[in-house]
């Protein structure tokens, strides 16, 4: 047993839904107890969807711990077949089914024998995987479902399009920023003359996917998802993908230059250096934003990043490598991907924090004391505690991270969007310690606000009015200092002297 | 079609397949680990709760709430893990960093399904680490959302003192202190000459504080003293029951706290509809009053004025239509109250109806029927949300009242929805919060004559139509 407060990943069935619901026609049924269908409410409120969310609970109540879900998970499987005629129902087992240890494979095959979609069960297990390794694996499964489907029937297109073509997988409902990530991706494609083949889950329809194999290769922006997809349409139809994320300057042109080399080999001679040069200066806002002086001004100062193994080492690399931003340390929840992502930042940041506790992980925001944070939607709250700016990067994300204007994190108008939020967030807090300085707002008398617990030590009421003339931004750290500084010489009372001494000591 | 053709008169009740959307009913701790100021409340779950809590609560996640989630493991459910030993060690960890004076189980569907003994391993760990452990299973193999919050207080009813200690008598009863705070005890005393000679009574559910005053204070003006209130702000000041005492509910859907007021401690429940509506509000009071032999005084005017108070708000709704999807058991005391408004109602789904803890509420909604001159709506147990959503397209009612999984969808085809869960947690109750039903109800009315003739109230693409559930 864990105690737990907060979760960064939701659980298993969360993955195999977010797939199920980004394909048209496609319905999935989970097998869950009464109030386990939340994931309708937060598609409905998140992304503000106009229909209804394509997924049903057939419910597991007393009548089914006592004899089994007997008929009722086929009757539902059938039902649904006749009201809404969809092209797959993918049956979602969830924690309450991993115990209950029914043969769903089984109701899967009778259910498939009277319905007319196919029918499918998703191959995941709540107690090993979490929503975005479900996500990754159920992606998988119902390519290589439809794929194999069509072999069968002989009806797998073997030829590649006359032009260069490309499938982006890994898009999805209720991904961070998705939609607007794609419009960007496809412009991509279109100034670099290359056709889109399928955009997969988000959109397609389970009849595209046999089309698949006809792309040059494939395009998997996320770590998170589609990798599983591409590395099987690889190892099936050895079509080549590019899986370096297109966020930032120096990455997108890394990603450009890597689809490139594909093309090349694949004979088709291009060159898009010029291409890359044109977007890099003029287009793009971002080099020479890390030439103006406004990005000078950043030069050194320091950052925290935490969030999803993609947008994490991707924001990472961008504060280090094109903004001169010190980041102290990096982490991600995906524990289970750590090795990816430490290779991917370790030289970019002083530590790789490796952790889905977000009580180590605001500690660690503590302890550091950066002028901003990147990170999630928990992190941004901790920041609001310990008064850091935070820009939000990755999931888990509010209903505000669900932006109806067009705000991408991909391509070149992505790289613009994230300078907005870098800079935007730096100011805040400049701002904020201009104003203390010139003595400006700050009426607070005692500082309360720390993330870790609070210090035994007495101040007096000289030492606090002192404390308290020091600016915000710093207070934290001198307060903590000269408690040390105290507690090493034995001194109860801190009173302004010894925050003095402190300060001459140890340069608090 | 129905009973309710042949029988203009009666009530027709229908039992669908409870294939419909609500919240589980471990939301309960949102409100009640508000509510009951020192308690902690462990809900021991999978990531499957824990993702729902930390999804449906919103922004009060980041507020250090007093409740967390005891995570099972492969290893719990397994058994490689000894569930005594696990359970005491974060129970040890929460007494050490928050000390509450109660610490409150909440089980679930999985802690079911393995038959984690909870009310046997609660006595010997509360003796071992001299906290009390209540014991609740709140889940959704059985429950539905409003519902959790009902197995907590059939709980904590277990739990009531059944004698206060001497001398402690006068200090105990919280609500006094609250509404005789401050005074000087002489006052104190001639105003308790103001209460009428009554058995004592106690009411059970969870209400804000100010609620709680409100109607503390109405009850008063009848001279009836209110002993106690289950839930009290603090688990240290729960109400004595004595065998004999007399007991009400405030909400539709505390049926298991009835029962067990009831059968266990020996009280007299007094079944009255609830007081949602001005009109709940004093046929609650007077049904109180009744079993106590008093004549209410005052109350039709204090109605009467209120309703002339919301006739700005019931002027948007008369004559309109109102259909409940059904996942708070709120419904049946909310449609009552919006047919004595002047509406219609064609359908109120609900989870569960307990019709004999319910039966002053249904006997009132059928007696407004009547008087009001409309049918009487179908109440619908346990409904199917998808057939549902095909009779609403077929009735097309002025307003529905759903949970947020449907909102936004039925919105876009132009149909006015009200989001239910809105109904838990704004206050209700009582003369004075009939306004903020009207205020919540005719919201997206007011929103429409504000975006009236804009011309986009359909916003999907003409669906293809769907058959009677035919190929």
């Amino acid at each position: 047993m864990k105690l737990a407060y907060w979760m960064y990943a939701g659980p298993a069935h969360i993955g195999t839904l977010r797939i199920a619901s980004s394909f048209k026609n496609v319905h999935a049924i989970m097998h869950a107890p009464l109030g386990d269908d939340y994931f309708n409410v937060m598609r409905s409120m998140l992304s503000r969807e106009r229909d209804f969310t394509p997924v049903t609970a057939s419910v597991v109540d007393r009548n089914v711990l006592a004899r089994g879900s007997q008929e009722k998970v086929v009757e539902n499987i059938t039902r649904k077949d006749a009201e809404e005629h969809p092209d797959l129902i993918i049956l979602t087992p969830t924690c309450t089914s991993s115990i209950l240890q029914e043969d769903l494979q089984n109701f899967v095959e009778r259910a498939q024998l009277e319905a007319k979609s196919d029918v499918l069960l998703a191959d995941v297990n709540h107690y090993r995987v979490n929503e975005l390794q479900a996500g990754d694996r159920t992606l998988h499964q119902i390519v290589q479902f439809y794929i194999e489907k069509a072999r069968k029937k002989g009806e797998l297109p073997t030829s590649k399009t006359a032009k260069p073509s490309v499938n982006i997988i890994g898009i999805s409902t209720l991904g961070f920023h998705n939609n607007h990530d794609c419009t960007e991706l496809k412009r991509l494609m279109t100034d670099l003359g290359i056709e889109v083949n399928a955009v997969i889950p988000e959109g397609a329809s389970v009849h595209d996917l046999k089309r698949l194999p006809q792309a040059w290769f494939n395009l998997v922006p996320y770590r998170e998802l589609g990798v599983m997809t591409a590395k099987y349409l690889e190892q099936e139809f050895a079509m080549p993908y590019v899986d370096i994320t297109p966020m930032g300057v120096v990455e997108t042109a890394r990603c450009i230059r890597a689809i490139q080399t594909i093309l090349t080999k694949n004979g088709t001679e291009v060159d898009y250096e010029k291409y890359i040069n044109e977007q890099t200066l003029h287009v793009s806002q971002a080099a020479w934003f890390s030439r103006s002086i406004d990005c000078q001004n950043l030069t050194g100062k320091k950052a925290v990043v935490y969030g999803d193994c993609t947008h994490a080492a991707a924001i990472t690399k961008i504060l280090a490598r094109e903004m001169g931003i010190h980041v102290v340390w990096a982490g991600t929840f995906c524990k289970y991907d750590a090795d990816w992502f430490k290779a991917q930042v370790s030289e970019y940041c002083d530590q790789v924090i490796i952790s889905e506790d977000h009580g180590a992980v605001g500690d660690a925001i503590a302890k550091a004391e950066p002028a901003a944070i990147f990170g999630t939607q928990m992190e941004r709250h901790v920041g609001k505690r310990l008064d850091i700016p935070c820009g939000v990067i990755s999931a888990p994300i509010h209903i505000q991270n669900f932006p109806i204007g067009y705000k991408p994190f991909l391509g070149y108008e992505g790289t613009n969007q994230i300078v907005d939020l870098i800079y935007n967030s730096f100011t805040l807090g400049m701002e904020d310690h201009l104003l203390e300085i010139f003595g400006g707002h700050d009426t607070k008398e005692v500082i309360t606000k720390t993330i870790s617990a609070d210090s035994d030590m007495t101040w007096s009421k000289d030492g606090l009015a002192e404390l308290n003339k020091i600016p915000g931004f710093v207070r934290g750290k001198v307060k903590r200092n000269t408690e040390k500084f105290a507690r090493d010489r034995n001194i109860e009372v801190i009173t302004a002297e010894v925050l003095y001494a402190a300060k001459e000591a140890v340069g608090a | 079609m129905t009973l309710a053709d042949a029988q203009p008169q009666s009530i027709s009740f229908e039992c669908e397949t409870g294939n419909y959307h609500t919240f589980c009913p471990i939301s309960c701790v949102a409100w009640l680990y508000q509510k009951i100021e020192d308690s902690f409340f462990l809900v021991i779950g999978t990531k499957t709760c824990g993702y729902f809590l930390q999804n449906a609560m919103g922004v009060m996640i980041f507020a250090e709430p007093r409740y967390a989630m005891a995570e099972l493991e492969e290893g719990d459910i397994s058994a490689q893990l000894n569930d005594y030993e696990e359970l005491k060690r974060l129970c040890i960890q929460i007494k050490r960093d928050r000390n509450p004076s109660v610490i409150v189980w909440i089980g679930t569907c999985t802690t079911e399904i393995i038959k984690m003994d909870l009310e046997g391993l609660a006595p010997k760990l509360e003796a071992e680490i001299g906290i009390p452990i209540v014991v609740a299973r709140a889940n959704g193999l059985d429950y539905a959302f409003t519902q959790g919050e009902d197995t907590v207080l059939a709980a904590m009813a277990q739990r009531c003192p059944d004698k206060a200690p001497e001398g402690e008598k006068e200090e105990r009863n919280a609500i006094a202190k609250l509404l005789n705070f401050g005074r000087k005890q002489e006052e104190v005393r001639a105003e308790e000459s103001e209460y009428i000679e009554h058995p004592p009574l106690v009411l059970f559910g969870s209400l804000p504080d100010p609620v709680v005053t409100q109607l503390t204070l109405e009850l008063k003006k009848q001279g009836i003293k209110v002993s106690g209130w289950l839930p009290s702000k603090r688990y240290t000041e729960l109400p004595v029951i004595e065998e004999g005492y007399y007991v009400a509910g405030v909400n539709p859907f505390l049926s298991r706290t009835a029962t067990t007021f009831m059968r266990r401690r020996k009280c007299k429940l007094i079944g009255a509809p609830f007081p949602i509506g001005p009109d709940g509000t004093r046929a609650w009071i007077e049904k109180i009053c009744s079993v106590f032999g008093i004549e209410p005084k005052g109350l039709a005017d204090r109605e009467a004025q209120v309703w002339e108070n919301l006739e700005d708000y019931v002027q948007l709704i008369r004559g309109k239509s109102v259909f409940f999807m059904g996942d708070n058991l709120l419904e049946i005391s909310l449609a009552r109250f919006l047919i004595r408004c002047g509406m219609t109602c064609q359908e109120i789904g609900i989870p569960y109806m307990d019709k004999r803890y319910q039966a002053a509420e249904l006997a009132l909604l059928e007696k407004t029927c009547e008087e009001m001159g409309v049918p009487t709506p179908k109440i619908v147990e346990k409904p199917d949300n998808y057939n549902q959503i095909q009779r609403i397209k077929e009735m097309k009612p002025d307003l529905v009242i759903t949970g947020m999984a449907h909102a936004n969808p039925l919105e876009a085809r132009g149909i006015n929805t009200k989001w239910s869960v809105e109904f838990t947690f704004a206050q209700i109750h009582g003369f004075a919060n009939a306004r903020d039903i009207l205020e919540l109800v005719t919201r997206p009315l007011r929103r429409n004559n504000s975006l009236k003739n804009l011309g986009w109230d359909k916003l999907v693409k003409e669906e293809v139509e769907i058959g009677n559930g035919g190929q």
